[in-house]
């Protein structure tokens, strides 16, 4: 991919911190307000894109992001399907939620059991996956030749 | 009864769809070991889950993150589930030990375990599930990931079958998630039992019967009943061999007719009595089916294409099954699930490995393999035997119960239609052994050498399921298959099973 | 009323261009506007007159008027859905340009029968 202008650059450049803190941010805060897992790793997975988008790069580059995106969501998909299988390893429910942990306090950041975890996982999956549906979609490798 | 057991139907090929990406970075072949040991282990809470219900007979119903039905997902499992399962997990395993050899010519094995085991992820999920939304969900799991894997092989025809498929798949399932969305306006929950008893107060409105009509154009589509069956011929031969068997075996059942028969019967609690105009309906489709693929099989040339146009034909007699609605009808219907799932899952197989071993499925340039590849012909051979009927093969029970069923409805000519399509079945099976198996006139036996060991072990596999399945019916109908016929017939019974257990 | 009629008029509007339109990426794109109309009616259902966003926003909040939750989680894992639908079409439609060397889909007809 080639890069943008300058204007672009500078703006990338001030947005993509944002963008990830944001996106960070909504994760973090999925089981509170309007958000969670998916809007939030769509955010971070978009602070990626701008960056690539803006700056550019070079088909290694994209085929490393590639592969490290991959893991990373894979990893992410573990650490799910680990959560959901804790409260069952633990003797309670799968999923253990209410039953375990009671309905959460409102505004608490800390509370509610499981879901800012599993909203983690489901952010790193979502964020990691985007990015690299992005690339497999958008790289230089795939560009059409004619 | 301890449902505990009942997520891992989910889990645990999730799980292994999550792991095959990451542990074939470090070594490849570790992809192979995780997916058969995935599938080995499905199959074995599939036997345990049967088991016990046998042994208890009642539902069991696990509730998620220990929330009551209207609020949380419940996953039920009744006999009906226990037979469906059996059939996904044992044929899954089956394909999956075929893979593993025949995924040589190949590139991105991990790729093709991952799509596999999201499959067999979304196909339990279905069986398992008590929940209208999260039927939705893990029917476009299955379905997303068997898009990929129809064109797996990115060459001409499986580029163009894929996108068929996905263009028409996706239809019907927008077509689901169109009728979820106003059964919920009705209803207001998602839970299957709790809807089914809203919907009894409900009345026989238009609105009901849209609601009834989007959902029958959804698993139409799915499972592919003409005349929505138009990517099938497409899709199925493009796939790999192992997915092809899986598909035509059990993932149109899966999603369509089991999907369809739990919504139908036991959410809308239709019935032969209450709804006629709904089975003829049925009946109308499943005759369409049955004489269109049959005769359209007859002059294929492609081995894939041919048995493709069978299982729309197969389809069909399941759908009659349903349709006429009493209870030997429907133990025909599931029990042919079960003899189907095995015996196509067979043939198709046997198409892989001659595949495989000559490199084409064009049926008019094979000739005499039964000298080259006996286990292959022979495995073949005693397949298409069961699925067209000849007894004592597990064929032959299900279209025998489904006539029965036929006769005491007293539709004289569906039995008769039945037991005619049923020697169409066998020409157009025993074709393929003239025309690939025997040595022919006007031509050498064409060059091969039999398939690698762990191929031939997943064929005599699925071949001694289908031969015992035949031989020993009577504990199977008398556990299963019966039970399971009752879990339909009693409708809206499921749900004081699934709210008093 | 008039919305519903709106979620009508798109998913017609879609299935039009799915069903007549020749090229691949506007077959994709009816699709997608097939998938938005149900999504956008499934949302609906959660309407309710003069309700309020589901959200606590202080404690000892009133939730009387909340409008239905339900259907928004529903519509985003079906949104969620879509996306992977999509990609998943627009990358075999790469596929088959690669292949082909069109977006014709009239020219892409080698199976038969």
């Amino acid at each position: 991919m080639r890069g943008m202008s300058l204007i672009v650059q500078t703006v990338a450049r001030l947005l993509a911190g944002m963008l990830f803190l944001f996106g960070t941010y909504i994760v973090l805060h999925g089981h509170l307000t309007p958000g969670g897992g998916f809007a939030g790793g769509v955010l971070i997975a978009a602070a990626f894109i701008l960056v690539s988008l803006a700056f550019g790069s070079v088909e290694q580059t994209e085929r490393n992001s590639y592969t490290l995106s991959s893991v990373v969501e894979s990893l992410g998909g573990v650490l799910f399907v680990s959560l959901a299988l804790a409260g069952y390893a633990a003797g309670t429910f799968f999923f253990q939620g209410a039953a375990a942990y009671g309905t959460g306090t409102p505004l608490r950041l800390i509370s509610g059991g499981i879901i800012l975890p599993a909203n983690i996982a489901i952010g790193i999956k979502v964020g990691a996956g985007l990015f690299a549906v992005f690339l497999a979609l958008g790289a230089s490798r795939f560009v059409m030749k004619d | 009864m301890d449902a505990r057991f009942v997520p891992l139907f989910v889990v645990i090929p999730m799980a292994a769809a999550f792991l095959i990406p990451l542990l074939a970075k470090l070594w490849q072949r570790s992809a192979d070991l995780i997916a058969n040991a995935a599938a080995a282990a499905l199959l074995g809470i599939s036997v345990y889950g049967a088991a016990s219900l046998v042994t208890e007979s009642q539902v069991l119903v696990y509730r998620m993150g220990g929330w009551a039905p209207t609020l949380g997902i419940t996953l039920a499992y009744d006999h009906l589930t226990a037979l469906v399962a059996l059939a996904v997990n044992a044929l899954g395993l089956c394909a999956l030990l075929f893979s593993v050899r025949y995924l040589d010519h190949y590139t991105g094995r991990w790729k093709f375990y991952t799509l596999f085991m999201l499959i067999l992820a979304g196909l339990n999920g279905v069986t398992v599930t008590g929940d209208m939304f999260n039927l939705f969900v893990f029917i476009e799991i299955a379905a997303v990931s068997s898009y990929a894997l129809v064109a797996f092989g990115t060459d001409f025809d499986e580029l163009e079958a894929g996108f068929k498929y996905m263009v028409i798949g996706e239809i019907g399932g927008t077509a689901i998630l169109l009728a979820i969305a106003m059964l919920y306006a009705r209803a207001s929950t998602l839970n299957m039992a709790v809807v089914s008893q809203v919907m009894a107060g409900f009345g026989r409105t238009p609105l009901f019967w849209f609601i009834v009509g989007a959902f029958l154009v959804g698993f139409a589509v799915k499972m592919a009943m003409v005349p929505f069956h138009a990517w099938l011929p497409d899709a199925h031969p493009s796939a790999p061999a192992p997915v092809s068997a899986l598909l035509s075996g059990v993932f149109i059942k899966v999603l369509g007719v089991y999907a369809m028969s739990r919504v139908m019967f036991n959410v809308f609690g239709l019935s032969r009595a209450n709804a006629p105009a709904f089975f003829n309906l049925l009946l109308g489709f499943g005759v369409v089916s049955i004489v269109a693929g049959g005769l359209l099989a007859y002059v294929q040339k492609d081995y894939k294409r041919l048995l493709a146009y069978s299982s729309v034909s197969q389809i069909g007699y399941i759908l009659i099954g349903l349709g006429i609605g009493n209870y030997w009808g429907i133990v025909g219907a599931l029990f042919h699930i079960l003899a189907h799932a095995l015996g196509k899952g067979l043939l198709f197989l046997t198409a892989g490995s001659v595949e495989h071993a000559t490199g084409t499925r064009d049926l008019d340039k094979l000739s005499g393999l039964e000298k080259s590849m006996p286990v292959t012909a022979w495995s073949y051979l005693l397949g298409s035997l069961s699925l067209a009927g000849v007894p004592p093969f597990a064929g032959f029970f299900s279209k025998f119960f489904i006539i029965v069923g036929a006769v005491s409805a007293g539709m004289y000519w569906l039995a008769i239609l039945a037991a005619l399509f049923s020697t169409v079945t066998l020409g157009y099976l025993v074709s393929v052994v003239n025309r690939a198996f025997f040595v022919r006139k006007d031509r050498e036996p064409t060059a091969a050498r039999e398939v690698p060991a762990s191929m031939v072990i997943a064929m005599l596999a699925l071949l001694i399921l289908t031969v015992a399945l035949g031989v020993g019916f009577r504990p199977v109908l008398d556990k299963l298959v019966g039970p399971a016929a009752q879990n339909l017939i009693q409708g809206l019974g499921y749900a004081r099973a699934i709210l008093g257990g | 009323m008039i919305a519903l009629f709106a979620c009508l008029l798109l998913l017609l509007i879609g299935l039009y261009a799915v069903v007549t339109k020749r090229n691949i990426i506007r077959i994709i794109i009816g699709f997608s506007l097939v998938e938005y109309a149900v999504n956008l009616f499934f949302a609906l259902v959660g309407f309710k007159h003069n309700g309020i966003p589901p959200i606590i926003t202080h404690l000892g909040q009133s939730r009387s008027n909340f409008v239905d939750p339900v259907p928004q989680a529903l519509v985003l894992t079906a949104i969620v859905i879509g996306l992977a639908t999509t990609a998943l079409m627009l990358a075999l439609a790469m596929r088959i340009y690669e292949k082909y060397r069109t977006f014709d889909i009239t020219e892409i007809r080698r199976l038969k029968g």
